[in-house]
């Protein structure tokens, strides 16, 4: 009596509720609403505090400039409200 | 194999903590509560004489005890809690997450009733109150079996077919504090019996990893699993119960090996069925009573029978559908009450069971003990009496009884 998801059946999945999957592999971008936040990279001074404030890790800093990785961000503005530079904006999709 | 038995005087508690000393457990968190108490007590002499080598870890609260055993068992521990009445019930929540992350923690429960009124006697409804948390059950009659059925508890819970966590059960006072001589075996046997408890290999992501918190092998237990698979991790759970009935059973013979003891199958324990036309169901101490009350009706030529229930989870229904066949009347003991149900408990499983059989006897209700009031063979016999009149009528006046009650 299983339907046709195609997804694991109980047999199939490991024991105890472990994840058998990394939280990578689910896109939560697409919560995301009408506002995306993006870079100025000629206003920002790399101080990555939108790095660090980002709840979903989805800034990314390669070592000399800050994007984001829109895969994950689910559009909180956090980043545009803590950067003292006005280097991000909240824009519309 | 022949073994010069060992007689200990203990008590049920005390019979417990002497096992646990000689299972070699990692963890013990635990919340004093009566008739518990002794438990830890005793096994805290034992960890403050250096007798073990055990992690007591005292803690303020059964929730926080629980808490702290699936910790102790999520990194691949050998774990043991104790508790009664109210304590159970603090740790329920607790309880299901155990057994959800599959994790043999084996719990002595010291049946007590519940509040209220506040009372500290025996009767079963704490541990109805977990009958359906995936835990296995084990009922105990009297100190010796206490002390059997924990060291059986971890190689029942620890089987790799089955990875559940199993609650040894005995009543308060009559169990817990009744002192009886013991036969125990060496520490050695017991530590070659127990083992150590062996971890089940799990796929994750492609990697074949022992099913335990490591930071080698990182894995994460205890994530959010909605609609799409929660079902599926429940229906695992039902499969391991499943397979719990063959290792009980297994588990049981291998002890019986070591010790000449038996408790029937492990499962259920039929006594004088084999022609009986009456019979009692029924767990725990009182079990011991009956069989005094069934060799006395013998000797007046009254077939009657009992059969004692001692795996209460997984339940035994294809066990006892053989054991009572050819019963007319049979009447189910519940220590416990379910108000506004059908019945007892122990009532509604049996019953039910007794529903795939052709030829089914009448089945009689008897609510009794409840907050420790006692059940002497006088009201045992009145009980027969009264299976007895059904026979001979061939109808049940009263399917719900309460037995002792003014």
């Amino acid at each position: 009596m299983s339907g046709s998801s195609g997804k694991l059946g109980w047999t199939g999945i490991p024991l105890g509720g472990v994840s058998w999957r990394l939280s990578e592999d689910l896109k939560t971008g697409d919560w995301r609403g009408e506002l995306k936040p993006v870079v100025d990279n000629a206003k920002c001074k790399e101080c990555l505090f939108c790095w660090v404030f980002c709840p979903d890790a989805a800034v990314r800093w390669d070592g000399t400039k800050i994007s984001i990785n829109y895969d994950y961000c689910k559009g909180c503005g956090i980043c545009e409200k803590e950067c003292p530079f006005d280097a991000i904006a909240m824009v519309k999709e | 194999m022949s073994l010069q038995p060992k007689v200990e005087g203990l008590n049920g508690d005390e019979a417990i903590a002497y096992a646990l000393k000689q299972c070699n457990v990692d963890l013990v968190a635990a919340y004093p509560i009566t008739p518990q108490t002794i438990i830890v007590e005793k096994f805290s002499e034992y960890v403050a004489n250096g007798e073990v080598d055990t992690e007591f870890v005292t803690v303020e609260s059964e929730h926080s005890a629980m808490s702290a055993c699936i910790g102790g068992a999520a990194v691949g521990g050998r774990i043991f809690t104790a508790t009664a009445s109210a304590g159970l019930a603090l740790m329920h929540e607790m309880n299901y997450v155990a057994a959800s992350h599959r994790l043999p923690i084996v719990m002595a429960v010291v049946n007590r009733a519940l509040s209220g009124p506040i009372n500290i006697h025996a009767d079963h409804s704490d541990s109805m109150g977990e009958r359906d948390a995936s835990w296995i059950q084990l009922f105990s009659e009297n100190p010796q079996e206490v002390y059997d059925n924990m060291i059986q508890a971890f190689r029942v819970g620890e089987a790799p077919t089955v990875q559940l966590p199993c609650m040894v059960l005995l009543d308060g006072f009559v169990v817990s504090h009744t002192l009886q001589d013991v036969a125990v075996l060496s520490d050695d046997v017991v530590k070659g019996f127990v083992g150590r408890r062996g971890l089940p290999l799990i796929n994750v992501m492609g990697q074949t990893v022992p099913y335990k918190l490591d930071v080698e092998h990182p894995l994460t237990m205890g994530p959010l699993a909605l609609y799409d698979y929660y079902f599926e991790h429940k229906r695992q759970q039902e499969e391991a119960m499943m397979n719990a009935k063959e290792v009980i059973v297994k588990v049981h013979d291998e002890y019986a090996q070591l010790t000449g003891r038996r408790v029937g199958d492990g499962l259920i324990h039929p006594y004088r069925m084999e022609d009986a036309e009456m019979a009692l169901i029924c767990m725990g101490s009182t079990a011991g009573t009956t069989r005094t009350v069934v060799n006395e009706l013998r000797e007046k030529g009254v077939r009657a029978g009992l059969v004692k229930v001692r795996t209460f989870r997984p339940f035994p229904a294809r066990e006892i559908l053989d054991a009572v066949a050819g019963v007319k009347a049979l009447g189910v003991l519940d220590r416990s009450g379910a108000y506004g149900a059908v019945g007892g408990p122990l009532f509604n499983e049996v019953r039910s069971t007794l529903y795939d059989c052709a030829d089914r006897p009448f089945v009689v209700d008897y609510v009794y003990g409840l907050g420790g009031r006692d059940m002497p063979p006088t009201l045992i016999r009145e009980v027969y009496d009264d299976l007895a009149r059904v026979v001979k009528t061939g109808a049940v006046q009263q399917t719900l009884n309460f037995v002792g009650v003014r």
